[in-house]
């Protein structure tokens, strides 16, 4: 069957025809539509679908499915590896038992991204996870289906990296329509402490497991279909110089040897970790000249710098000394660089320069933040301190708002409000975020600010969704991923049981009641909480209309 | 067609410039073509630029166009169309909404269009998002509505049949006839 798909829907389906039983993770750009398109499908195909509270419970959750014997996939934006790292490590200890994917979707020039430009891939390094880096929806479909094999053959999770432009790319796609049964519920877990529980002095013995492990898996990498060179014809004179490239990159290199109508060799790195080095000396040997064409971080270039130097290969390679290692690549880029390899002139497009103002991302019409963003600002003390957070409430870090004096990742403006307030009790400090990452991760940051006794003030702006990633449900809403009913955690209730002394639930179109409020919290001696609960102006326009309909 | 055919469509996220690029890529691989086209979600959808890249031809490699290398721009929204033009190359033609979102700071509409009359590329500007509101009740279907014009004034190497069969194909039942009025409207217009 062939069908245009996004990058996401390839790898829904690809997991789906591969068995996948357990399907978690924490919605975030650009890897949202897997886990929203499983909300839909889940029940119909026997699979289990849910959004975690955080990344580390998602990856959590998966490995007590493979322990019981159930194929999982994980899903989550980069960043979403940073909050999971801690037991996305030991998982490489114990391995898995039934096969498990994540993905990590990375975001080369921050198109949906705030808090760093991050190239996922280094984890291979710390964790020696086996990463698989696609680079069109074929291959996300391809890669995922070949994830599960590999993960089922080794007991390994493997990381499925892709960016924005892989995931969200669309193109038309082969794949099989039949799904293999999938069997939500009906795992068992039979007991292994021996390879479950991390626990010295088991743990280095764990250590020395893994890197066998590696080395077998390294050896079904050079074997691998997912490195292939592309062909050409030898007989050119140009073929002194190659090409090595991975996940997008490729694409953008294919489309750089058409325009300048060269026809080089290029090697095509789809396992990123772990590298088939033998297969890497065998085409650089030969070369006068390399290109290593990666996103970002220059990985690739490196490892392939210390390979051409323990073979003592007189190759010259080349990579982010011609290639800009901030923001996406593209096929100009690439053209830019070869142009200096070669003796084929490129001359770039000279973009005009027009000084249009630009267009940044704004507040909807109705939002409910726009009742308090502008009373905050007004209100607060002169010299108050503002902390943004990730979510739709980074928008008042933009303009007409320009609030922010510091903006972190998720959960993280309580946490550093409570660092300010301790260490510069004198000035005001009031925090923001969505009721999404209070749930993700502002709790530690607020029982540390009771417990450490600080008092910044914070205003968690409850618009009843995960909005910014696209509306999904979180535990404050009273349903889940799969549109079950689910228990509706209280913010409020949550913030007393931590002890926080002074919490106010209002709607913020009061303006009278929230002005009030934050007059009175501002001055408080303990931390305090201001929840601000008024749906999202999209939602309640989407519910009205299912409603009328 | 020999040549690849290059498709830029812009606008301001929520406008609907999504789900026109799954209508073009169903009808470009109906037409035969090796499609490729890359979107952006997110931070960028909630109310700032939206630029996504449409490809077909007979094999497409990279998703992205390259710069000037657009054979058409078709835009939701004026300045997002004459944004466009700080990259377009001289075969470069527009298709774009007269309508204007604007913003703190932003030109106004007239400004615009001045701008664009100064431009030795091939212009049409249409009432899009109007003669949707007024036959429609919907200006939402307004991409719609610009695709149809594209497709009668040739300016996309799509026909008409092929458009409509994608329609059905990939729009539920209950947004297809909306979605078909539009498109004639254009087509018509």
């Amino acid at each position: 069957m062939k069908k245009i798909l996004l990058g996401n829907e390839a790898i829904v389906r690809a997991a789906l025809v591969s068995g996948v039983s357990y399907v978690t993770g924490y919605p975030g750009c650009p890897s949202a539509e897997i886990g929203d398109e499983f909300g839909k499908i889940a029940k119909e195909n026997g699979v289990y679908a849910e959004y975690a509270t955080n990344e580390k419970v998602a990856l959590e959750s998966a490995i007590g499915a493979s322990f019981s014997g159930l194929k999982s996939l994980v899903n989550m934006k980069s960043f979403g590896i940073n909050v999971c790292s801690d037991t996305l490590f030991p998982l490489a200890y114990t391995g898995t038992k039934a096969g498990m994917v994540i993905v990590v979707a990375d975001d080369p020039s921050c198109y949906s991204s705030a808090q760093s430009e991050q190239d996922s891939r280094g984890y291979a390094y710390l964790s020696k996870i086996p990463i698989l880096d696609p680079s069109s929806p074929q291959e996300c479909y391809d890669f995922t289906k070949i994830g599960f094999e590999i993960s089922e053959k080794f007991n390994m999770p493997v990381i499925l990296r892709t960016t924005t432009r892989c995931a969200h790319q669309r193109a038309l796609v082969s794949f099989e329509p039949a799904f293999a049964k999938a069997s939500a519920g009906k795992g068992i877990f039979i007991k292994n402490s021996h390879q479950y529980s991390t626990m010295p002095p088991r743990t280095l013995e764990m250590k020395n497991e893994l890197l066998e492990k590696i080395k077998k898996i390294k050896a079904y990498a050079e074997e691998s279909e997912l490195n292939p060179i592309r062909k050409h014809s030898a007989s050119n004179g140009a073929s002194k110089i190659g090409i090595i490239a991975s996940g997008i990159s490729y694409l953008h290199a294919l489309e750089a040897l058409e325009e300048l109508k060269l026809d080089l060799p290029v090697l095509k790195l789809g396992f990123f970790y772990p590298l088939p080095e033998q297969k890497i000396i065998k085409f650089v040997k030969p070369l006068k000249k390399v290109l290593i064409i990666e996103e970002m971080d220059p990985y690739l270039e490196k490892d392939i710098m210390q390979l051409a130097k323990s073979g003592n290969l007189k190759t010259e390679i080349f990579g982010k000394n011609i290639l800009p290692r901030t923001g996406e690549l593209d096929a100009e880029k690439v053209c830019i660089a070869l142009s200096k390899l070669t003796n084929k002139k490129f001359i770039a497009f000279k973009t005009r320069n027009l000084n249009l103002p630009k267009r940044t991302a704004r507040l909807c019409e109705g939002c409910p933040y726009w009742y308090i963003l502008p009373i905050v600002k007004r209100i607060a003390p002169e010299g108050t301190i503002f902390g943004g957070d990730i979510g739709c409430n980074m928008i008042g870090a933009l303009p007409p708002h320009s609030m922010y004096d510091y903006m972190f990742c998720m959960g993280s403006s309580i946490g550093i409000s409570h660092g300010i307030k301790k260490s510069s009790p004198n000035q005001k400090v009031i925090s923001f975020m969505g009721d999404g990452t209070f749930f993700h991760s502002g709790i530690a940051g607020m029982i540390n600010a009771v417990y450490n006794k600080s008092n910044p003030l914070m205003i968690v702006m409850d618009n009843r969704i995960t909005a910014m990633t696209g509306h999904q449900p979180n535990p404050g809403m009273g349903k889940n991923l799969m549109g079950e009913n689910a228990p509706e955690l209280q913010i409020a209730d949550i913030a007393k049981a931590c002890g926080v002394k002074n919490i106010k639930v209002l709607d913020p179109i009061n303006q009278k009641e929230f002005e009030d409020t934050l007059k009175e919290f501002i001055e408080k001696d303990e931390i305090s909480l201001i929840v601000c609960k008024r749906i999202c102006a999209l939602l309640a326009r989407r519910l009205e209309k299912a409603k009328s309909n | 067609m020999e040549k690849t055919f290059n498709l830029i469509v812009n606008g301001i996220g929520g406008q609907g410039v999504v789900t026109l690029l799954t209508f073009i890529d169903q009808a470009a691989m109906i037409e035969g073509y090796d499609v490729r086209s890359s979107e952006l979600h997110g931070l960028s959808q909630r109310g700032g630029s939206v630029e996504t890249h449409i490809r077909f031809g007979k094999k497409i490699n990279s998703p992205l166009i390259p710069n000037g290398k657009a054979d058409l721009i078709i835009s939701s929204e004026l300045l997002e169309g004459l944004r466009e033009t700080a990259k377009s190359g001289k075969q470069t033609k527009f298709l774009v909404d007269d309508f204007a979102f604007p913003f703190l700071g932003s030109l106004p509409a007239e400004e615009i269009k001045k701008q664009f009359a100064a431009s030795e590329n091939e212009i049409h500007i249409i009432s899009a998002s109007k003669e949707c509101k007024k036959k429609l009740q919907n200006e939402i279907v307004s991409m719609v509505y610009l695709f149809g014009y594209a497709v009668a004034k040739n300016l996309i190497p799509i026909k008409k049949e092929s458009v409509l069969k994608a329609i059905d194909e990939i729009v539920p039942e209950k947004y297809k006839k909306l979605n078909i009025s539009a498109f004639e409207l254009g087509y018509a217009s």
